[in-house]
C-alpha cells in the first residue's frame, strides 16, 4: 500500500519543490554574504545570514517615496472602488430595476477587459488632461481596474444576507439607509475586508500602466518599476536585489496569510463567477 | 428576528418590489415608492460614470487616433487629421505584423496547454495525496499564487542567471557542460522559453486550487460506479470528472487564454520584446511602435486588432457565457 503511494508522493514533492524553490531562492539569496552568494557550488542553506542587503536596498535612493507612493496609490484605489462598488453591489443584490441585467453583463465584460491594449490611450487622454506622471491617474485607473469584481465579490456577499433583517430593522422604523448601515455593514465586515485586500494586492503589482504613465516624474514611480530596472539600481548586486524582491513581496504574503482560508474559498468563488 | 416578521421573507435574488409601502398611507406610498425607483440608478451611478470615463472613453478614444494621423506633431499640439483605414493598410500590409501574430498565438497555445494539462493533473493528484501531504502542496501553490510579478520576474532574471545562476549549475552538474555560463537571455528561443516557464509557474495555482474546489463538488457514487464498471484512469477522467466539470474547465481555459494572450508585464520587465523581437506578442508590439517609435496611431491600430483577435478566440466562450447570464441573473 505504502509503495503503490510513492509515485503520487513524489510527484506532489516535486510540485512542492517546484512551486517552493524559487521563493525561497530569493530569501536566501537576500540573506546570504556576497562572498556566498558569488561561491563556485551555491550554498542552499545560508550559513552566514546577514542583513547587509537588506541595508543596501533600504538605503537605496529613494525606497522610502516609492513605497509610500505603492501603498497611497494602491489604498486610494481600493476605498474608491469599495464605496463606488458598495453602492452598486446594493442595487444589484437588493433591488429589481430595469437595465439590472444590461448592467451586470456590463461588469461582467469590465471585468475581462483587456486593459493593457488602453496603455496607449490612457497615456494620450493623461497627457491631455495634464495628469501624466500623476499618481491620482494611477489612482484612478487602478480603481476602474479593481471596480468590475469588487461589485461581482459584493454583490455574492451581500445576497448571502438575508434581506429580512434589513426588513425588520426598517419595520422598527429605520430608514433604509440606517437599516444598511446598523444591519448589513457589520455583517459584510469580513467579506469588504477581502475583496479589498484583493484589490489591493491587484494595485501594489501593477506594472504596465505604472510604467507607461509615469515617466518624466522619477520621483512619483511605484515599486514594481522601481523594482524592474533593479539592474540600474543595483548593477549586479543579486543580494541587494533579492532584499528588495523580499521586501515589496512581504505586505501580499501578510495579506494572503490573514486571508488564508478565504483566498481559496472566496476568491475562487468570485473568480468562478467572473 | 426571523420569526418576528415571516412575511417579509423575500428570496434575494427572486422578483420583488423596490421598497414596501411604509406606514403613512396610500399617497405617501405612492411617492416614496417614484422617489425610491430613482434608488438603484442613483447607486449605480458613480459606477456608470467611472467606467464610461475611464473604459468606454478610452475604448473609443483608441478607435478614434487608429484612424487619425497622430504622432508626437498631433501628441503636442493636438488636431490630428482623419486619415481612413490608411493606418490598417500599413499595420495589415507589414509582414513584421503578422509574424507577431502567428507568435501571438503561439506564445497562447503554448502556454494554456501546459497550465490546463500541468493544473489537471496536480488538482488530480492533490485529490489523492494525504491530508498532511495535500496541505502541504496546497500552502505552496498559494505561496506561488502570491509572488508578486515583479518579484516573480527578478527571481527568474536570478536563477537563469549565465555565471552564478543556480539552474546552470545545476545543468552542469548533472552534466551538461554546454551550459556553463549559458547566457539564457542572449538568446530569442531561450528567452522565450523562460518566459514560457515563468507564467506557467505563476498560472498553475490558480488554476490548479480551482479545479480542485471543483473535483470535491463531484459526488463519489458516481466514481465508484465508473470503478464497478470496471473503467480505467484515462475512462473515469473522460466519463465521469471532465463532464461534471466541463464548464468550469470552459471557463478556467478562457481566462487563461485572455490572461496568457494580454500578458504584458513579464514580457516587458525581462526582454522588452527581445532580443531580436522573439517574444514580442501583440500588446508589446502595439506599446513598442508607439512609445519607440512615436506611431500612436499605429500604435492604437494594432490595440484595436489586438482586442478583435482576442474577440474572436474568445467568441465561443462570451456566446455561452451570456446566455447562461442571461437566464440566471
Amino acid at each position: 500500500m505504502r509503495l503503490r503511494r510513492l509515485p503520487l508522493n513524489l510527484a506532489a514533492l516535486a510540485v512542492l519543490v517546484v512551486s517552493v524553490f524559487p521563493v525561497y531562492w530569493m530569501v536566501v539569496t537576500a540573506f546570504k554574504p556576497t562572498r556566498d552568494i558569488q561561491a563556485d557550488t551555491p550554498q542552499f542553506i545560508p550559513l552566514h545570514p546577514t542583513l547587509e542587503h537588506f541595508r543596501t536596498a533600504v538605503g537605496a535612493d529613494g525606497f522610502g517615496l516609492f513605497w509610500r507612493n505603492s501603498l497611497l496609490v494602491s489604498a486610494g484605489a481600493v476605498l474608491l472602488a469599495l464605496a463606488v462598488a458598495m453602492l452598486a453591489a446594493f442595487a444589484v443584490a437588493r433591488m429589481r430595476w430595469r437595465g439590472r441585467k444590461a448592467f451586470i453583463l456590463m461588469v461582467f465584460i469590465a471585468q475581462m477587459a483587456p486593459w493593457e491594449a488602453l496603455l496607449i490611450p490612457m497615456f494620450i487622454i493623461a497627457r491631455d488632461t495634464g495628469m501624466l506622471d500623476k499618481l491620482s491617474m494611477l489612482t484612478l485607473i487602478y480603481f476602474i481596474v479593481t471596480l468590475p469584481f469588487t461589485i461581482v465579490t459584493l454583490r455574492g456577499f451581500i445576497a448571502a444576507i438575508p434581506a429580512e433583517l434589513e426588513e425588520a430593522a426598517q419595520m422598527d422604523g429605520a430608514s433604509r439607509a440606517v437599516a444598511f448601515r446598523r444591519v448589513v455593514l457589520p455583517l459584510l465586515a469580513p467579506g469588504l475586508m477581502s475583496t479589498s485586500l484583493f484589490g489591493f494586492i491587484t494595485a501594489w503589482n501593477e506594472f504596465a500602466f505604472a510604467n507607461a504613465l509615469i515617466i518624466k516624474n522619477q520621483d512619483d514611480r511605484t515599486l514594481p518599476v522601481w523594482l524592474s530596472s533593479f539592474g540600474n539600481i543595483f548593477g549586479t548586486d543579486w543580494g541587494a536585489t533579492m532584499a528588495a524582491a523580499t521586501l515589496f513581496m512581504v505586505p501580499v504574503l501578510l495579506i494572503f496569510l490573514a486571508l488564508q482560508r478565504r483566498v481559496t474559498t472566496g476568491f475562487i468563488a468570485g473568480a468562478v463567477k467572473g | 428576528m426571523i420569526s418576528e416578521a415571516p412575511e417579509t421573507y423575500r428570496p434575494p435574488a427572486g422578483p420583488h418590489t423596490p421598497t414596501r409601502p411604509g406606514p403613512g398611507g396610500r399617497r405617501r406610498a405612492a411617492k416614496v415608492s417614484r422617489a425610491a425607483a430613482a434608488w438603484p440608478y442613483l447607486l449605480v451611478l458613480p459606477t456608470v460614470v467611472g467606467t464610461a470615463y475611464l473604459l468606454l472613453y478610452p475604448l473609443l478614444r483608441n478607435v478614434v487616433i487608429s484612424f487619425q494621423h497622430f504622432r508626437t506633431g498631433e501628441l503636442i499640439r493636438g488636431g490630428a487629421a482623419f486619415v481612413g483605414l490608411e493606418n490598417y493598410q500599413d499595420v495589415l500590409g507589414s509582414p513584421e505584423f503578422w509574424t507577431v501574430v502567428r507568435r501571438t498565438l503561439a506564445w497562447t497555445a503554448v502556454n494554456v496547454v501546459l497550465i490546463m494539462v500541468i493544473s489537471t493533473l496536480t488538482a488530480l493528484m492533490i485529490a489523492r495525496l494525504g491530508r498532511r501531504m495535500r496541505l502541504a502542496v496546497m500552502s505552496a501553490l498559494v505561496l506561488t499564487w502570491a509572488t508578486p510579478v515583479l518579484a516573480a520576474t527578478t527571481i527568474f532574471q536570478w536563477l537563469f542567471q549565465s555565471r552564478l545562476g543556480v539552474v546552470n549549475w545545476l545543468l552542469v552538474t548533472a552534466g551538461f557542460d554546454s551550459f556553463d555560463g549559458y547566457s539564457w537571455f542572449a538568446d530569442g528561443d531561450s528567452t522565450f522559453a523562460i518566459l514560457v516557464l515563468l507564467v506557467v509557474w505563476q498560472s498553475v495555482p490558480f488554476a490548479a486550487l480551482t479545479l480542485y474546489a471543483g473535483l470535491t463538488t463531484i459526488p463519489a457514487e458516481l466514481y465508484e460506479s465508473a470503478r464497478i464498471d470496471g473503467a480505467g484512469s484515462w475512462q473515469v477522467f473522460r466519463g465521469v470528472t471532465f463532464p461534471m466539470l466541463r464548464s468550469l474547465f470552459g471557463l478556467i481555459t478562457s481566462l487563461q487564454v485572455i490572461w496568457v494572450f494580454k500578458c504584458f508585464a513579464q514580457i516587458w520587465a525581462i526582454s522588452q520584446g527581445g532580443p531580436d523581437d522573439a517574444t514580442t506578442t501583440l500588446p508589446v508590439y502595439a506599446f513598442q511602435v508607439a512609445q519607440s517609435l512615436h506611431r500612436y496611431d499605429l500604435g492604437s491600430a494594432i490595440s484595436t486588432l489586438t482586442v478583435l483577435i482576442l474577440l474572436a478566440v474568445l467568441v465561443v466562450h462570451l456566446r455561452r457565457m451570456y446566455s447562461r447570464e442571461g437566464e440566471e441573473l
